[in-house]
Parts: C-alpha cells; sequence; structure tokens
C-alpha cells in the first residue's frame, strides 16, 4: 500500500481521520467512499451501504457533527474532521437516550437501518432538543426502511425527545 | 369452498423460483465435524430422540435442543432471521416450554453444520411448522427433565413443578445444568424420550402470547451485530463482479490483464467474471480497467410497455408438473355464467422489486476442499445444495451461515452471491467478501412477477352465481376465491417472463387478491350494494367476515362524513397462509395523485405469539404494500432497467406513511399462522376501490394512476 509502489497506485495519500475519538489513519486514493475506509479498513462495520447515491442514508455518520451520507463523502473530504459512528455513541457500555428509546420501542425489525437512522436522530436531538413531529419528518424522511417500519421509528425518535411523557 | 381450497392453503406457489445454482464450477470433497459441549441433546427428526451424554462431541444434524452442563440452553432451527421476528419467536416458544425466561437461552439459526433443516424461511410457515417443533422438543425435554428429578427424589413426577430452569419440590430444588449431568439421564436411550407430551396450553402461556422486545437488539442499536455484509474474516479480499451490460448479453471477449496490472485476482469461469483485491475500491478499478476491453453480443429483448399483452401471448397453457398451468371447476360454471348477469374486466399488475436494505452479500472461505460461506439467504440448505452443485461437493463438505440478514420479503431464495464468492475466493486462496451493489440488487436479483389478469361473473340479484378466474403468471398463492360460489374455475398459466422472476411477500397472493378485490367492487357497483355488504353476503368464512367487521366498525365504514370534490373510501379483505386481513382506505385525488388519507387494517392469524411484532409485520407489510400500490414498478426496455436505483424507484418513505390504525383479532382457540405475508394483498385494492370512489373512473392496473384531467 506504500505510494507509487505500483503505476496504478500513484494516487495514494495518508489521510488521518478522527474516528469515535481516536485517530485513525488509512492509505487510500482520495476518492475512495469514508464509508469503505470505514467499514475495509478501520473495522467499522456498524455504518451500513444502501445505495451509494444517498438516497437511503443507511451510512449516515457525524462528521464534525452534522449527519452526513459517507458513501458519498470521499475519505479526502474527511481528512482532519471528527466522525462519529454507530459504534461511538454509546460509552462504556452505556446506551444514549436514542438508542434506549429504539430499543424500547422495538424499533428495528431487519435493523439494517437502524445505525443511520440513529446517528440521524441524534444529530437532530443535539441542534432541535425538542422538535415537533413535523420536523421530525423531515430530518428522518431521506432514511429508507424498507421493512417499513417507520411508526416503531418515529415513535423512538419521539420518546428519545420526550423520555419523561408517554409514548402513545 | 371450491375443492381443493385446503390443500391449497399451504401450498407452495408455483412462482417460488426454481433454477438451478447459476453456475456450476469443478472441485473436490471432504468431511464436516461440528462441536459443541457435553450435555444434554434432544433431536427432532419427526418424532423427538435422544442423544444424551458427556461423550457427545459431534452433534447430530438434527439437533433441535442443547442442555449445557454449565446450564447454558441452546435452540437450534434452519430457519433464518430477516427481520420478521423468528429469532425472537422461537425463543420465546423454547421458554415457554422449558419454563425459562426467553432470555436465559440462546438461539442458533441456520447453520447447515450444525441445525436441523427447517426448509426455508417462507410462506410464513415458521409459526405455523417450527414454532410446534420448537415447542413439542422442549416440552418433551421438560418433561424427561421432571422425570429424572423424581426419578432421583423418589417421588410421583406430578408432585414436581418446573420453573425458572429447575425442577423444584417443596423446599428442594434441582437445576437443568444438574440434570444435565446426572447419570440417571445420562445412561437412558432413546426409548426414554418421552413422546407426545402435551404442550402448554395457550390459557397458561406466560412467555407466549405476550409482547417480547427483539432479541439482539442491543447489538442492532450498537452497531455490533454483524449483518452477512460485515463479516470479515483474516486476509480476506474484497470482490466484485462483471455483470452484462443488459439481459441476455453474451460475453464474447475479456482481456484480464489490467487487473493484474493491478495486482487484483481475475477470473473468468465460463459466464463468470470476477475480481477480487485488499479493497473494494480496488476490485472495482480492476473490474472497470477490464470491462473496457470488454465485447459483449446481445439480443433483442421486449419493454415493460407491452408486458400484459406479451404474458398472454407466452402463457404456456400445454403441459404439467408442479409449475405448470393449472385449472380447477366445481359446479359447470359456463352453464351458470349463461344464465346470470355477466361483468367481466382485465387487470394488470408490473414487476416489482424487493430492494431489501442490504443488498446480497457473501463471504466465502475455503479450507482445502471445505468451504465455508456466510450469507443471507433465506434458504441455507438450498444454497448449500447448489453450492455443492457448483462446485462438484458432497454437500457435507459445504457449510452455509446465515447471519441475521438485512431483510428478505422473499427476494432472497436464492445463491448467486455466495457462488460468486465462493469461486473468488477459490481463485485468491483467501477468503473474499462479495457484497452486491444496488444497482446489482435491482437488476440482477430476480422480481415479484409481473401478472395480467380475465375475471368474469354472473350475478343473481346481489349473489355471485359463477366465478371464473383466469391469470396470466402471478403464481398461484390465493388464485382461489374465498366467497362462497356455487359455480367457481380457476385457470393459471405461468408465462414465458421476460425477466427474472420468484418470491416476494405473499407471491401471487399480491396480484390475484387484487384482480379479485377489486373485480368484487366492481360487482357491488354492478349490483348496487355497499361493497361492505355485498362482500359480506356472499361469504360464508366467518373469520374473513370478522376481519371485515372489525375494519368496518374502526374505519366507521362507509365514512360518508368525509365525501367530498376528490374524496373516496374503499374497502378490501383477503386470505392466505391461514391468516385474514380486511383494509378500509380513504383517499384524496385532488392533488394530481394518490393520496392516502386514512388506513385501517383488521388482521387475523389464529393464537397471537407475540403481539408487538405481530403489529409491526402488519403495519410494516401494508407500508410495503402502500409502495407496490402507488409507486412501484420496473420498467425496462432493450434489456436494460429504466429505473434501477432508489432515485428512480420510488419506495415508501416516513412521510409516506399516512394516519393508520391496526385492529388484530387474537384468536386463542386457533392455531398460529405467520403475519408478516397477508397483510400486503388487501393494501392495492383497497386503495383502488377508495380510488373509484373518489373519481368515478375504475384503474384496474398497477399502480394505480389517477385518470387524465
Amino acid at each position: 500500500m506504500a505510494p507509487g509502489r505500483t503505476g496504478g497506485r500513484r494516487d495514494i495519500t495518508r489521510f488521518t481521520v478522527r474516528v469515535n475519538r481516536t485517530e485513525m489513519s488509512t492509505d487510500s486514493p482520495a476518492e475512495r467512499p469514508l464509508l469503505e475506509v470505514l467499514r475495509e479498513d478501520f473495522g467499522l462495520t456498524g455504518t451500513k451501504y444502501g445505495c451509494g447515491e444517498g438516497q437511503c442514508r443507511a451510512c449516515t455518520v457525524l462528521i464534525d457533527g452534522r449527519p452526513e451520507p459517507s458513501c458519498l463523502t470521499p475519505v479526502s473530504s474527511a481528512a482532519g474532521a471528527s466522525v462519529t459512528t454507530i459504534e461511538g455513541l454509546a460509552s462504556d457500555g452505556d446506551l444514549t437516550q436514542v438508542q434506549r428509546a429504539f430499543l424500547e420501542a422495538d424499533a428495528a425489525q431487519c435493523g439494517y437501518c437502524t445505525a443511520g437512522m440513529i446517528v440521524e436522530a441524534t444529530a437532530l436531538l443535539r441542534r432541535n432538543p425538542k422538535p415537533t413531529r413535523s420536523e421530525i419528518l423531515d430530518s428522518m424522511n431521506p432514511h429508507l426502511c424498507r421493512c417499513c417500519g417507520y411508526p416503531n421509528i418515529l415513535r423512538a425518535v419521539e420518546m428519545a425527545a420526550r423520555p419523561e411523557g408517554d409514548d402513545a | 369452498m371450491p375443492e381443493g381450497f385446503r390443500d391449497d392453503l399451504f401450498e407452495p406457489d408455483r412462482k417460488e423460483l426454481g433454477e438451478g445454482p447459476v453456475y456450476r464450477f469443478a472441485l473436490d470433497r471432504r468431511e464436516w465435524v461440528a462441536a459443541m459441549g457435553a450435555g444434554l441433546l434432544v433431536t427432532a427428526a419427526g418424532e423427538v430422540a435422544l442423544s444424551a451424554g458427556a461423550a457427545v462431541a459431534e452433534i447430530p444434524p438434527s439437533t433441535r435442543l442443547h442442555l449445557g452442563e454449565d446450564g447454558s440452553i441452546t435452540v437450534l432451527t434452519g430457519k433464518v432471521e430477516v427481520g420478521q421476528g423468528s429469532r425472537t419467536e422461537i425463543a420465546q416458544a423454547a421458554a415457554e416450554e422449558l419454563c425459562v425466561a426467553p432470555e436465559d437461552l440462546r438461539v442458533i439459526l441456520a447453520d447447515t453444520s450444525v441445525t436441523p433443516n427447517d426448509g426455508s424461511t417462507a410462506g410464513s410457515r415458521t409459526t405455523p411448522s417450527t414454532v410446534p417443533v420448537v415447542r413439542r422438543a422442549c416440552a418433551a425435554a421438560r418433561e424427561l427433565l421432571l422425570r429424572t428429578a423424581a426419578d432421583s427424589w423418589d417421588l410421583d413426577p406430578t408432585k414436581l413443578r418446573v420453573d425458572a430452569g429447575s425442577v423444584a419440590h417443596a423446599d428442594e430444588r434441582v437445576s437443568y445444568a444438574h440434570l444435565a449431568r446426572s447419570s440417571r439421564l445420562t445412561s437412558t436411550g432413546d426409548d426414554a424420550v418421552p413422546r407426545r407430551v402435551p404442550l402448554t396450553k395457550v390459557g397458561d402461556w406466560k412467555v407466549l402470547g405476550r409482547s417480547a422486545l427483539k432479541v439482539r437488539s442491543r447489538e442492532i442499536v450498537t452497531g455490533a451485530h454483524r449483518y452477512p455484509s460485515d463479516i470479515v474474516r483474516p486476509d480476506m479480499l474484497y470482490g466484485c463482479v462483471l455483470r452484462p451490460p443488459s439481459y441476455g448479453a453474451e460475453l464474447m471477449s475479456v482481456d484480464l490483464a489490467p487487473a493484474t496490472r493491478l495486482d487484483a485476482v481475475a477470473v473468468r469461469d465460463g459466464e463468470f467474471v470476477g475480481f477480487a483485491a485488499k479493497t473494494s475500491h480496488e476490485a472495482r478499478n480492476a473490474m472497470k480497467a477490464c470491462s473496457e476491453t470488454a465485447r459483449w453480443q446481445s439480443g433483442p429483448h421486449p419493454s415493460s410497455e407491452e408486458l400484459g399483452t406479451l404474458l398472454k401471448a407466452r402463457a404456456q397453457t400445454s403441459g404439467g408438473g408442479r409449475r405448470g398451468p393449472r385449472r380447477r371447476e366445481s359446479g359447470d360454471v359456463t352453464a351458470a355464467l349463461a344464465r346470470g348477469t355477466n361483468l367481466a374486466h382485465s387487470y394488470e399488475i408490473p414487476y416489482v422489486q424487493h430492494a431489501p436494505m442490504e443488498p446480497r452479500a457473501a463471504v466465502a472461505e475455503w479450507d482445502d476442499s471445505r468451504l465455508t460461506v456466510w450469507t443471507g439467504t433465506q434458504r441455507p440448505f438450498g444454497v448449500r445444495d447448489h453450492l455443492a452443485e457448483a462446485f462438484r461437493l458432497r454437500p457435507e463438505a459445504v457449510r452455509v451461515i446465515v447471519p441475521d440478514t438485512g431483510g428478505g420479503f422473499g427476494g432472497k431464495h436464492t445463491g448467486e452471491v455466495a457462488i460468486e464468492a465462493a469461486r473468488l475466493a477459490k481463485a485468491a486462496g483467501k477468503p473474499v467478501s462479495l457484497r452486491w451493489t444496488r444497482a446489482e440488487e435491482f437488476v440482477w436479483a430476480y422480481f415479484r412477477p409481473a401478472a395480467a389478469f380475465e375475471v368474469r361473473a354472473a350475478l343473481n340479484g346481489t349473489r355471485i352465481v359463477a366465478w371464473d378466474f383466469t391469470a396470466y403468471n402471478p403464481g398461484t398463492a390465493a388464485i382461489e376465491t374465498p366467497y362462497a360460489i356455487p359455480h367457481v374455475r380457476t385457470q393459471y398459466f405461468p408465462c414465458d417472463a421476460p425477466l427474472r422472476e420468484g418470491s416476494y411477500r405473499g407471491i401471487g397472493a399480491t396480484g390475484n387478491n387484487f384482480a379479485r378485490e377489486v373485480f368484487m367492487d366492481e360487482l357491488a357497483a354492478a349490483a348496487g350494494v355497499d361493497p361492505l355488504e355485498f362482500r359480506l353476503e356472499n361469504l360464508a368464512d366467518e373469520r374473513m367476515k370478522a376481519v371485515l367487521r372489525a375494519a368496518a366498525d374502526r374505519f366507521g365504514w362507509p365514512g360518508t362524513e368525509s365525501f367530498g370534490p376528490g374524496l373516496g373510501t374503499g374497502i378490501a379483505a383477503g386470505f392466505e397462509k391461514g391468516s385474514y386481513i380486511a383494509i378500509c382506505a380513504e383517499v384524496r385525488t385532488t392533488g394530481g395523485r394518490v393520496e392516502v388519507e386514512r388506513l385501517v387494517s383488521a388482521f387475523e392469524c389464529g393464537a397471537i405469539l407475540n403481539p408487538r411484532n405481530v403489529q409491526a409485520q402488519v403495519e410494516g407489510c401494508v407500508i410495503q404494500g402502500l409502495g407496490a400500490a402507488l409507486t412501484e414498478e420496473i420498467r425496462f426496455e432493450g434489456g436494460r432497467l429504466l429505473n434501477g436505483s432508489f432515485s428512480r424507484y420510488r419506495v415508501p418513505r416516513f412521510q409516506d406513511v399516512p394516519p393508520m390504525e391496526t385492529v388484530l383479532l387474537d384468536r386463542t382457540d386457533i392455531d398460529s399462522a405467520g403475519a408478516g405475508e397477508t397483510p400486503i394483498i388487501a393494501v392495492a385494492p383497497a386503495l383502488a376501490n377508495a380510488v373509484f370512489a373518489a373519481t368515478g373512473e375504475r384503474q384496474r392496473s398497477l399502480p394505480l394512476r389517477l385518470p387524465r384531467a
């Protein structure tokens, strides 16, 4: 993987990204999707591939706090940034409020979209701790769940936003 | 009811994909052995049998239950988890009979070297078939443990109780783990296994019938669960496969040298051309470099615009077999049609794609001539056999493991990706992970069949006296009418279809019930009767009447207060795979498209095992059905898909979910049936009927479109 080792790899560069509070580096072509770097180089498989065109948002991660589709983010543009994946939300085994709400609302069917949903909801509640239902819908709408478990996912986000209220 | 109706209940749909393996390669063979800790093994080959003892090092392929000497409880089934809740339901079933909590036991699913072959995970069969088998094995084990304890205490077994993983009497208590180590138990033979132990009665259920949270949810919300596409093996490479530019295109030549120059593994074996490299990015680059050198030859391929006429023209009208045409008649339909007021219409449904969130994925690893594949499939043993055939191995030399997978919906019955990954791994001499792209999943996975229908019926007043239903290509599920009609003829013709077809949620029932339930609405209008009343009048099946009434009551049918310009309500019902659905819907058509204002579903599947999951399955199934009713339609021309991506193939999103209510009827007096498929079959006809009510114009094809202004 050393730069310039073969003709086909002359564009290899070392990129350093702060992932889940840890500095991580990889030697990679600049255009390689962050999603693949996370999964293949850093072993963080919690972030999922769903479409490669930003249409399903299963691959959503936080980049400097903003939810972004990692499938459309070249690793070069994440260099030097702080990235949070689904694996970086819970600390010392303590689930976040959003994760607990997803558990309690039984918000996963196959669960493949769940990481992206949780990351998105986390970003939403950080910038808007008391979102209205329509604000939740606007934020979550880019995310696909093909099991169509939308009602329970919505309930989970609402529970996370109002942990003391009832979830009826 | 027409003759043969009950036989149809669980007959596999004739459109279930019946292909052989997509490739065949040459290889050799070897044996496979799997081991687990010592303990008590209960196997489940037909009836329950026992093989016990500390000497057990190899698990017979039919092992159903393992009670470890360490206190562990392991339940095994060949079923897979694709989001429908099988893992949780199996855990509940075993926990109920073993008198433990679901979280106190482990469920191993779909590992062909370890679990019993419970067939494919399809046709809503886990609940009616696998759950009882698991319960019987666990009940037998419980009874055996009880008798062993009674024996050691020299007490009558009826004096003992079983709870929380132990057998108790007065203040004495002995754990399952202790009993599993007992020499009394290990010295018994197969004859000692209790036969036909009664299962826990519904009224005594402590675990079943109550909502259980999804097993392994924690791994999902933390990102720790490894789906098939997340499996990583030492030294693993990432693969990709060169696909033809269009359906039917044949590869004339390709130069693989560019891939080799990029340090990628490249292999061509007949039609298969694949690449593997240290990253998927490198593998793709190698493929791109080679694809520029590929020469293809393609022929003509029809367009989706001509599907209806094409299917009828290509109908297979002769021949037989399980996949051939089928004709059933009770009474004298021709004579009865001649006597009543006739109505006849044609209907069509397009191809739709399952598009599960996780595209097909597999990791293959060779150890000499033994092959292990982790893959997401609904047919683990079928895929094992395909792998064995493709590589000329004995099935025992192939192990297929199915990690809980990211969606199926009937779309993952095949093992193409497993075979492709195995071929790449063989060429590379290293494990290979192959994940299909979304584009590959759209184009090269199989589709829910497109279909055409011709329906004719005769009315005598408000009663249907003759029914003549001809279906081209949908499959046979729910093809027989659930209505009580004296003269019924049902014909099914498979067609020489332009696209690869296979199972789907409800498969043939989606089209058959769409055509039937829209036609029922047309008959009701012709008879001048309310569509709900018309259905009830022509039904004998009380369970179907009950869901219709339940949906109508909750909805406030016919919802006349909301009628206005561009507003309408519709109703439809259906029966399939042992369960019943009725849906009432209100739509608005003034916004230039069909907007669902409100939707009420009533569903009944016998005794409910996990209410929360049944609710989620019904809701998800209904919402998925909104897609097939309103937006989903695969379009193709010249051998290429015109809309093979999520940006062009619109599936339901959060904002498409209408206000909806779900009424679950819990019939604890009826054996449990599955819940993940049947709800979808009433969605499209309910909406089509509502659109008619709103616009006065009948929509007879899917997806529903508004009449041109």
